[in-house]
């Protein structure tokens, strides 16, 4: 009973926050209410056992992906109003594909509840073990069957972080830096003079 | 009870709000982002949602690999708009001709 309960309030809720995360008026709005689904979402997913991709869902999407979104939104000035002219042009041309699509899908899920296609079972090579911890299981798989790929998804994690840097980063004029290899270039008897001044006289620099 | 069936249809209605959320606002890219996050979070839903029924790990490894893709598609777009707005004033996107040859 409370399982149903939990669910209907976390489905309800995500879906609500996703319909709201697309039609509020405000960007700051858009991504607060972004933050209510990813929330919501990560409850579904600690309902059906799922704990650790439900833990990882608020720590990178809330955490990195929703500050990050927030950041931009704050940082540009932005006349949003302008943004919205096609909202209504768009509405029923959007409406229409969307009662589509939905309704394809839910063709699809018709007949595969009626017995679907066969795509083959699971072999077990990744079976969920009946004690431990999903965190452990998940840990257990990760670091055996699919090393190469996790290593793969850091690779690409660094690739995004580098490219991130190289677009957003910008040579500005006025600004003194740092310019190492002329530091490094520098010898000494072109740095230094030795000079034997008469007294009185002084040095000129 | 619930069933695989319920987390497919709240996966579903979710991956539709999120292509709704694209052609609704054609021009403003930081919702365009978002519906595209909205989107992946349907996906991972669904993966891990079958992921519970098969017994089967293997979907939430998945579900963390896209976890990856979302968070390094989220990153390199932002700064995309960001370059775009210094460069623009502006961030409508539906003439964008820039890249035009």
């Amino acid at each position: 009973m409370i399982q149903l309960l939990a669910f209907y309030l976390f489905a309800a809720l995500t879906v609500l926050a996703g319909a709201f995360t697309i039609l509020s008026r405000n960007p700051v709005h858009s991504v607060l209410w972004l933050i209510v689904a990813f929330f919501n979402a990560a409850g579904l997913m600690v309902l059906c056992g799922a704990e650790f991709i439900a833990m990882l869902l608020v720590i990178v999407y809330v955490g990195a992906v929703a500050v990050l979104f927030l950041f931009v939104v704050m940082m540009l000035d932005i006349d949003f109003a302008s943004l919205r002219a096609g909202f209504v042009r768009n509405f029923p041309l959007g409406l229409l594909l969307a009662v589509v699509l939905l309704a394809e899908l839910l063709v699809g899920i018709g007949a595969w509840s009626a017995g679907g296609i066969r795509l083959g079972t699971p072999d077990g090579s990744a079976s969920m073990p009946q004690g431990g911890s999903n965190i452990e299981a998940i840990g257990m798989l990760l670091y055996s069957k699919y090393l190469f790929l996790f290593e793969a998804a850091g690779l690409l994690l660094l690739v995004a972080m580098v490219g991130a840097i190289v677009l957003t980063h910008r040579q500005r004029s006025g600004v003194r830096g740092q310019n190492i290899a002329k530091q490094v270039a520098r010898r000494p008897d072109e740095a230094t003079v030795n000079v034997k001044p008469e007294v009185g006289k002084g040095v000129t620099l | 009870m619930i069933g695989i069936g319920h987390y497919v249809a709240v996966s579903s209605v979710l991956f539709v709000l999120g292509v709704l959320g694209i052609f609704l606002n054609r021009k403003n890219v930081i919702i365009i982002l978002m519906a595209i996050e909205l989107i992946l979070l349907a996906v991972n839903i669904n993966l891990v949602a079958f992921s519970s029924y098969l017994h089967d790990l293997t979907g939430q490894i998945f579900a963390m690999f896209v976890l990856t893709v979302a968070a390094g598609e989220a990153a390199v777009g932002l700064a995309i708009l960001v370059i775009y707005f210094r460069d623009r004033g502006t961030i409508a996107v539906d003439d964008v001709h820039h890249l035009k040859g």
